[in-house]
């Protein structure tokens, strides 16, 4: 396009421009482009974790689409006759069927199964790691709390997509998957065994299940994540993206390389990087072997039948919880199964979802942050996430205690006994140590700042005394290190009237001094300026 | 230390960091879910004198089986064991048992193929038994294995794994991966249900039936992984432990050459650069 | 990243008391400003610059090359069972999908790794700043909104008509509910399909291993071919001619058929259900439905693959470990005229999962 002064008509000569300029004449994209193209990005490897989730999406779609070309999403049975000899003769079901076929017969199929199932695993764990980067920095906080809640629903349906799509090519392991949730559904109270009835279409497993569970794995959720990944990164997009603090960022600007060129070409190469990897995966290693698990029979099954890894929680805790159930006025209340299924999940997938506003309520801070936490400095979010992911690690873990007991040559009891007490000792413990970690860690940085980072040059004094040399920080450093806030809890006064009148909810008034309390109530203190020259002045350090 | 350190502001050094990484991660995997390795048992039967294998039943089974294969507080009865189940125990290592636990493990084979006979004959002139199958009851016959698989999944892989690796049993039991079991030791299991395997007689599991089972176990294990590695096939677990390692190793080590800053220049290239373009 | 981008600085000069910098003024935290940017080798030598250009150039050539080589791999690459490729440390695995996924995947990955190569080496590194905006609204602008709104709100005379406001209110509430209601027809109403069984007083009972592969014959059991320390599983005769239904009949009726010596049997109920020590359980797993079929013939414990509830056969398959509340249920057999085993009845409780109507 040729440059011109403002006022002087611009004539396009290149193909592109003419293009361009054909499509701002009825769209004014001019205008839209001006403000977008130089759109800045902060550079940071944690900020790519969310990237790796929307490229894996798209490799999700792009291989799925190629699946339903050639899978039969049908229960019908069938007598298999194909390439894979070893299951000649045997009666399945057309999904089963399909799937073999395109396995062994369509010219890439196994690639492209392949492709879409490590995708469907690096989707999950990128979501899983994501969303603990954007916890552990806070950046859920205002203005960013919409966006938490939109994650977290593409979080969950994530979870769904993937059980749904693990259960269509109707093997064993699948067959064997959906009879557990069959069976986890018949546990909820009142409704489950109608629930069931609707699901299957009759009794389990009936022949409705797996076209059902087509429509929902190829239409409406991918649809519903496909709307919501477009309006989380129109978000991201509109608010701009939070940034590390450090010399020249502050919470009203934003530091960092533009989208045109340069994030264009990093994240655009990043996709290419992330489906070359998967391809290679694909090519390189195999994922759910459908062939060797048999086609799926009621009466089969094998040692180690295990869900896909973001299962394994759900796994875990079936298969710790205690055999209570009830029976009364001729009904039957089968905690052993609601419980790990339905209740502890539903406490934890809450809890998370609604983090930003419980934390909000505790701190009382109602500004907008865009300079991220470092976990460090919020000892008790910090904890609190650990402690977490230490809940749900002991209930992954308990997932797998066959295959642990045998690797390891323990009895799965034993596993199964010591995971029922670590998930109630091991957050206690896990939320503990992290505060104190983190507490440690801001000493060490109140250090650094007062007597300078450790230079690993040891002096010694006339007198014979060693003494290592501190190298006192630049201040772009003593900054990064103090740009943090240390809150304080709220006190009681603080939340009643101004004028002294007890707040209309006195009870819930005092719940929050109690929880500030607990959430702040310990902190190490930022040095302060006078601190800083006392301590430079003296020579100290 | 010095030398290092001036790499690794090398153009290539972030690719080896990464190769590095990748190597770390695999190997980190495949410490966890290499199989384990097993000895393979072969050996043909052949009958020799009862009384050699008295001789050596007394010297070391003796002291738990009783003296007339009798059994005792130590070890069961062996009247009407038959052949088949000294051959299989002795042929595998199981037995003589080495120390108690919660299950008699398999270890190194102490005899030889012609002194376990011995043994079998011994304990068969007992009181009769399962006898040791001949080879061709148990040879592998591929037009089986259809009907093989089937069965495998019906009566096997609920204890043994979709794969023949093993499972878990109660109180620390488990049941042997199969993949270097010889077939022989196959048949023999089914048919004498060896420690806590239940039986599976030719009455209710005909011998053509076992033939089947043991042609689509080693068909099997002897079959390519088409897809690439294997991953110890033992389902999602090795998958999701493979993605959280190696695959987050990799995709994380992207993201790191993605964001970092680019090495700067040296103050003495700067130099050097302003000091050739002065000279322009 | 940034820690390198500080240490850039170069290093400070330290005297003999360690602490040779300007003491700064005022507040020594204060925000500096964004650090001078410091060029890469490619910003000041065309050498190096050349040499990223290569590199860029070199890795999307080589992206097409694997592209072209990914076409000619899938014509030329035979895909079938017995083209193998072996390859260290993997083994043998499919020569077609190898050759397409490693293709693939180096057309993509290397295209990836030229353009970031490309923006890290020679696109600008230089650190801009972009101020944010507000996002709430000003004063004005949420006044003019809500004016708008009311103005909206009143020429609607949605305040003055209460009717309509009333009625339409109500019926929004109402016209989702079809959307529930169409969905009735999903399925058939539980009625007492989950009490029942295929099994029936006489029925026989099918020895699983005797089926055919298209499962429409098969034969029974006779008490002798039951050995003590065995373990057959089984099914009713009406599975064989069950045809479309199989599989929802598989799924409560599948049995399990264990002899241990009589004396072993704890339960006088359970002897009196078995015939000789020969004792039939149902293999559908009291917790969510698993088939449990890991019998272990010198305990008599029989444990579930999927969560590890443990059951013990000896004493009415009454639940000694895990998550499962209910004891196996057992079902009453004896002999037919023939010599058979046979099933008494169905099943005197429902058997797999609980469910809420179950009691």
């Amino acid at each position: 396009m040729s440059t011109s002064t403002a006022g002087e008509e611009i004539v396009p000569t290149t193909l592109g421009g003419k293009a361009a300029d054909y499509l701002d004449q009825r769209l004014g994209i001019a205008g839209a482009a001006k403000k977008n193209l130089r759109k800045i990005f902060p550079d940071h490897w944690s900020f790519m974790l969310g990237e790796v989730c929307l490229y894996s999406f798209i490799i999700l779609l792009l291989s799925g689409i190629f699946l339903t070309l050639f899978f039969t999403p049908s229960m019908g049975d069938v007598t298999y006759n194909g390439s894979y000899t070893p299951l000649d003769g045997i009666r399945m079901s057309e999904a089963y069927a399909s799937t073999l076929n395109l396995s062994f017969d369509v010219r890439g199929g196994l690639l492209m199964r392949q492709i879409h199932h490590w995708a469907a695993l690096v989707f999950v764990m990128g979501i899983m790691v994501h969303m603990l980067r954007v916890f552990f920095t806070g950046a859920f906080r205002k203005p960013r709390e919409l966006n938490w809640i939109i994650g977290f629903g593409l979080f969950t349906l994530a979870l769904a997509e993937g059980f749904c799509g693990y259960s269509l090519p109707d093997d064993l392991l699948s067959g064997t998957g959906l009879r557990i949730m069959q069976g986890l559904v018949l546990s909820i109270p009142i409704v489950g065994t109608y629930i069931s009835f609707f699901l299957f279409g009759g009794q389990f497993p009936g022949h409705d299940i797996v076209p059902r569970l087509f429509t929902i794995h190829i239409l409406l959720v991918p649809g519903l994540i496909l709307g919501l990944i477009t309006a989380h990164l129109i978000l991201v997009f509109y608010q701009k993206h939070t940034q590390w603090a450090g010399p020249g960022r502050n919470d009203k600007n934003v530091v960092g390389l533009p989208l045109m060129p340069v994030y264009m070409a990093k994240a655009g190469g990043f996709f290419f990087v992330v489906f070359g990897f998967i391809a290679l995966l694909g090519g390189l290693v195999s994922i759910n072997p459908i062939w060797v698990y048999g086609p799926y029979v009621p009466n089969q099954i094998t040692a180690g039948s295990q869900p896909d890894f973001y299962i394994g929680f759900f796994e875990g805790a079936l298969r710790m919880m205690p055999n209570v159930e009830f029976n009364f006025w001729g009904h039957t209340l089968s905690l052993n199964v609601l419980v790990p299924f339905a209740v502890v999940p539903g406490i934890l997938f809450g809890g998370i979802a609604l983090y930003p506003f419980i934390e909000a309520w505790i701190t009382g801070d109602k500004r907008e942050h865009h300079i991220l936490d470092r976990p460090r400095n919020m000892p008790t979010r910090t904890a609190l996430g650990v402690a977490g992911i230490t809940f749900y690690g002991v209930g992954w873990l308990n997932g797998g205690n066959d295959l642990i007991a045998i690797r390891f040559n323990l009895s799965v009891e034993s596993i199964t006994w010591v995971c029922r007490f670590l998930i109630i000792l091991g957050p206690i413990f896990a939320f503990w140590l992290t505060r104190r970690i983190c507490f440690g860690l801001q000493r060490r940085d109140r250090d650094k700042v007062l007597h300078g980072a450790e230079s690993g040059i040891i002096t010694r004094s006339p007198e014979g005394a060693f003494s290592e040399v501190h190298t006192p920080l630049s201040q772009g450093e003593l900054h990064k290190l103090t740009a943090h806030d240390v809150h304080r809890p709220l006190t009681l006064t603080e939340v009643t009237d101004a004028n002294g009148v007890p707040a209309p909810n006195l009870r819930r008034a005092k719940l929050r001094a109690k929880a500030t309390q607990w959430y702040f109530g310990q902190r190490v203190e930022k040095p302060t300026a006078e601190e800083y020259h006392e301590s430079i002045t003296s020579g100290h350090h | 230390m010095k030398s290092l350190s001036t790499r690794r502001r090398h153009p290539l050094a972030a690719f080896v960091v990464l190769v590095l990484a990748l190597g770390f991660a695999g190997t980190l995997f495949a410490a966890f879910v290499s199989p384990a390795s097993a000895n393979a048992d072969s050996g043909n039967t052949s009958a020799q004198a009862i009384a050699n294998g008295k001789a050596l039943y007394e010297t070391s089974c003796s002291s738990c089986h009783g003296m007339n294969g009798e059994g005792s507080s130590y070890g069961p009865s062996l009247v009407g064991s038959g052949s088949a189940a000294v051959d299989f125990q002795v042929s595998t290592g199981r037995m003589p048992a080495q120390q108690p636990g919660a299950q008699i493990q398999k270890k190194a084979v102490l005899y030889t193929q012609a002194q376990i006979d011995e043994m079998a004959a011994y304990i068969q002139s007992l009181g009769g038994g399962p006898v040791v199958p001949s080879q061709s009851q148990y040879s592998v016959n591929d037009s089986m294995v259809q009907l093989g698989g089937v069965l495998f999944r019906t009566n096997c892989s609920q204890c043994h794994n979709f794969a023949g690796e093993g499972g878990v049993l109660t109180d620390g039991k488990f049941a042997p991966e199969l993949t270097q079991t010889s077939p022989k030791a196959m048949y023999e299991a089914m048919l004498t249900g060896p420690q806590n395997m239940p039986q599976f007689p030719n009455t209710v599991l005909p011998s053509a039936e076992k033939q089947a089972i043991i042609s689509y176990i080693v068909s099997t294990r002897d079959e390519a992984n088409y897809g690439g590695a294997g991953l110890g096939r033992i389902g999602p677990t090795s998958e999701g432990l493979f993605i959280w390692t190696f695959g987050l190793i990799a995709l994380l080590l992207f993201a790191v050459w993605i964001a970092a800053h680019t090495t700067k220049a040296s103050a003495e290239r700067v130099a050097q650069a302003a000091a050739k373009k002065g000279g322009k | 990243m940034t820690e390198h981008d500080e240490h850039g600085h170069g290093p400070v000069a330290v005297d003999e008391h360690g602490h040779g910098h300007v003491v700064p003024s005022g507040d020594p935290f204060a925000d500096p400003g964004l650090p001078e940017h410091h060029p890469r080798l490619t910003d000041i030598s065309e050498k190096a610059a050349k040499r990223s250009e290569r590199i860029v150039a070199g890795l999307f050539v080589l992206s097409a090359v694997a592209t072209i080589a990914f076409m000619v791999c899938y014509t030329q690459v035979p895909n079938n069972r017995q083209s193998l490729v072996n390859f260290f440390p993997i083994g043998a695995m499919s020569a077609s999908n190898f050759a397409l996924g490693v293709c693939l995947g180096v057309a993509l990955f290397s295209m990836g790794a030229g353009a970031i190569y490309w923006a890290r080496t020679l696109m600008t590194d230089v650190e801009i700043p972009q101020e944010r905006h507000e996002y709430e609204s000003s004063n004005e602008d949420k006044a003019a909104a809500i004016a708008e709104f009311q103005q909206g709100v009143e020429d609607s005379d949605w305040k003055k008509r209460p009717l309509i406001r009333r009625t339409l209110i109500g019926a929004m509430a109402v016209l989702p509910l079809p959307a529930l209601w169409i969905l009735r027809d999903l399925g058939p109403l539980p009625g007492n399909a989950l009490r029942y069984t295929a099994w029936t007083g006489g029925e026989l009972i099918i020895n699983d291993n005797t089926v055919s592969l298209d499962g429409t014959t098969g034969q029974g059991i006779r008490p002798e071919d039951i050995t003590i320390g065995s373990l057959v599983n089984a099914r009713p005769k009406a599975a064989l001619s069950a045809g479309d239904d199989f599989n929802n009949m598989m799924v409560k009726s599948s049995i399990l058929l264990v002899r241990m010596n009589e004396a072993d049997i704890k339960s006088s109920q359970e002897r009196d259900w078995g015939y000789h020590g020969i004792v039939a359980f149902s293999k559908i797993c009291t917790h969510v439905g698993c088939p449990v079929a890991l019998y272990e013939q010198q305990t008599h414990h029989m444990l579930c693959p999927c969560h590890q509830s443990t059951f013990d056969l000896s004493d009415d398959g009454r639940v000694i470990f895990g998550p499962a509340a209910r004891s196996l249920p057992q079902l009453p057999i004896t002999v037919n005229a023939d010599g058979y085993l046979v099933a008494r009845s169905d099943f005197n409780q429902p058997v797999g999962p609980s469910f809420w109507e179950r009691g």
